[in-house]
């Protein structure tokens, strides 16, 4: 079971610690700064990306107790002068994304404007995923909220880290099994409501708030999309979708039971028109047999004048399956240790939460 | 020679104490600066080598007009500062 939550803010980053049974705050860094990723290391380290709104993206290191360091930062090449009808910027807006590799040292950063970037030294250097930075297709991203493209899903297979799907709003399923030598998007079965009709099936046209992947059984993923949840049994090739979800199919973020194939979490909210949770109550749905049915929970969570949206990074889920944990715009945060039936606030009011992450 | 200064805010971050520099334009004098303390670049210059949209470079109390080549040019004596951008806050 988890010990440690990591909690990306607005205006920070805060450490939790368990202790006699329940989560306290116990340490604060990077107060005021925005935090835009986390990434727990076995040992106790911590990656965490910052979005400053003056000086840009920044990316630091924790590897001993409260012993931070600066790391470079993901760095794209220079714009080619023939480029011109490439409508993207070629410059680090944001790393929304930092995932372990499953080989040592590696690390991939999935970041706006829609770069995939790779370190083969614990982040002491970076290098751009040209293949998929140069694909042609790549003109046709767009971007989603934002102006600009970005991955805001990185899953890679523990059991062959050369298997790897990105989620990217807006440009579908991306999956490579050479590294990132050949890319394909591969979203077959979703469907967008934004997109014109006749255009409504095209897998570049699909907005992916957010992936999860089964760790024990990689082939079963999830979709939190734009305008609904989707469910593969195939690695992400062919997708279905799914409409039991309750009480709306709208939401950003999604995470899968590790072990468990058909068992998966979701904090759904009215739809884009308005992005508040329904009925002003705050619940989590969970599936435990593969989409046909959910379970909205709400035991501990706000029930009255709730008006908390939470982000695609800002739900997470620890090893065991057992505890979850998510944030809120309004800074709300919870904690359950029983897969999601009772929830529990630690005492705090937080800036808007971004993104949690467990640690050992 | 130009001398280059930086916001105060920026000391929450790394040091970045102002320094004389031999150039003719900001660019130079920015390239000089970068040179011995590589962080600071990436706070001041997007990846393309243009300021960043929310700060803001003076010279002798005026906005350079150059914010992508950084071509405009600079004097002995000049006083070159780095601020933040009133846009990002």
């Amino acid at each position: 079971m988890a010990e440690r939550l990591y909690v990306g803010t607005r205006k920070g980053l805060f450490e939790l610690a368990r202790r006699n049974g329940s989560w306290d705050i116990v340490g604060t860094r990077f107060l005021g700064d925005p935090v835009s990723a986390l990434l727990p290391e076995r040992d106790g380290g911590l990656f965490a990306a910052l979005d400053l709104g003056h000086f840009g993206a920044k990316l630091w290191r924790r590897e001993a107790a409260d012993d931070w360091r600066e790391l470079p930062v993901p760095v794209y090449p220079p714009k080619p002068e023939d480029t011109a009808e490439d409508p993207h910027p070629w410059s680090l807006t944001r790393i929304w994304q930092i995932t372990a590799g499953g080989v040592p040292g590696r690390l991939w950063a999935g970041t706006v404007p829609g770069g995939l970037f790779r370190s083969d030294d614990d982040g002491e250097s970076w290098s751009l995923i040209e293949t998929l930075w140069r694909m042609p297709e790549r003109k046709q991203w767009n971007g989603a909220g934002g102006l600009e493209p970005g991955i805001s899903s990185v899953l890679v297979d523990p059991a062959n880290p050369s298997d790897i799907r990105l989620g990217i709003s807006t440009a579908g399923v991306w999956a490579t099994s050479d590294a990132g030598a050949t890319w394909r998007v591969i979203n077959q079965g979703m469907r967008s409501e934004y997109m014109p009709p006749e255009r409504s099936g095209e897998p570049m046209a699909q907005d992916i708030h957010c992936l999860a992947r089964c760790t024990a059984h990689p082939e079963s993923m999830w979709c939190q999309h734009h305008n609904g949840v989707f469910r593969s049994e195939d690695g992400g090739s062919t997708w279905r979708e799914v409409t039991a979800i309750r009480p709306s199919h709208f939401g950003f973020a999604v995470v899968a039971h590790p072990m468990e194939r058909d068992t998966a979490w979701f904090v759904p909210a009215i739809k884009d028109e308005r992005r508040i949770p329904v009925d002003g109550q705050v619940v989590v749905a969970r599936t435990r047999d593969g989409g046909e049915s959910f379970d909205v929970l709400r035991d501990g969570l706000p029930q009255r004048h709730a008006y908390d949206l939470v982000y695609r990074h800002a739900l997470a889920v620890d090893e065991s399956g057992d505890v979850l944990a998510f944030g809120s715009t309004t800074g709300g945060l919870w904690i359950s240790e029983d897969g999601g039936d009772h929830w529990a606030a630690p005492d705090a009011r937080l800036p808007p939460v971004l993104v949690v992450r467990f640690g050992a | 020679m130009p001398t280059v200064s930086f916001t105060s805010v920026l000391r929450r971050f790394l040091a970045a104490p102002a320094c004389e520099v031999k150039a003719t334009t900001v660019g130079e004098a920015l390239t000089a600066v970068f040179a011995g303390n590589p962080a600071l670049r990436g706070y001041v210059l997007d990846d393309q080598g243009a300021v960043r949209v929310h700060v803001a470079v003076y010279v002798n109390g005026w906005p350079i007009r150059d914010r992508v080549r950084l071509g405009d040019p600079v004097q002995p004596g000049d006083d070159i500062r780095v601020i933040q951008a009133l846009s990002g806050g």
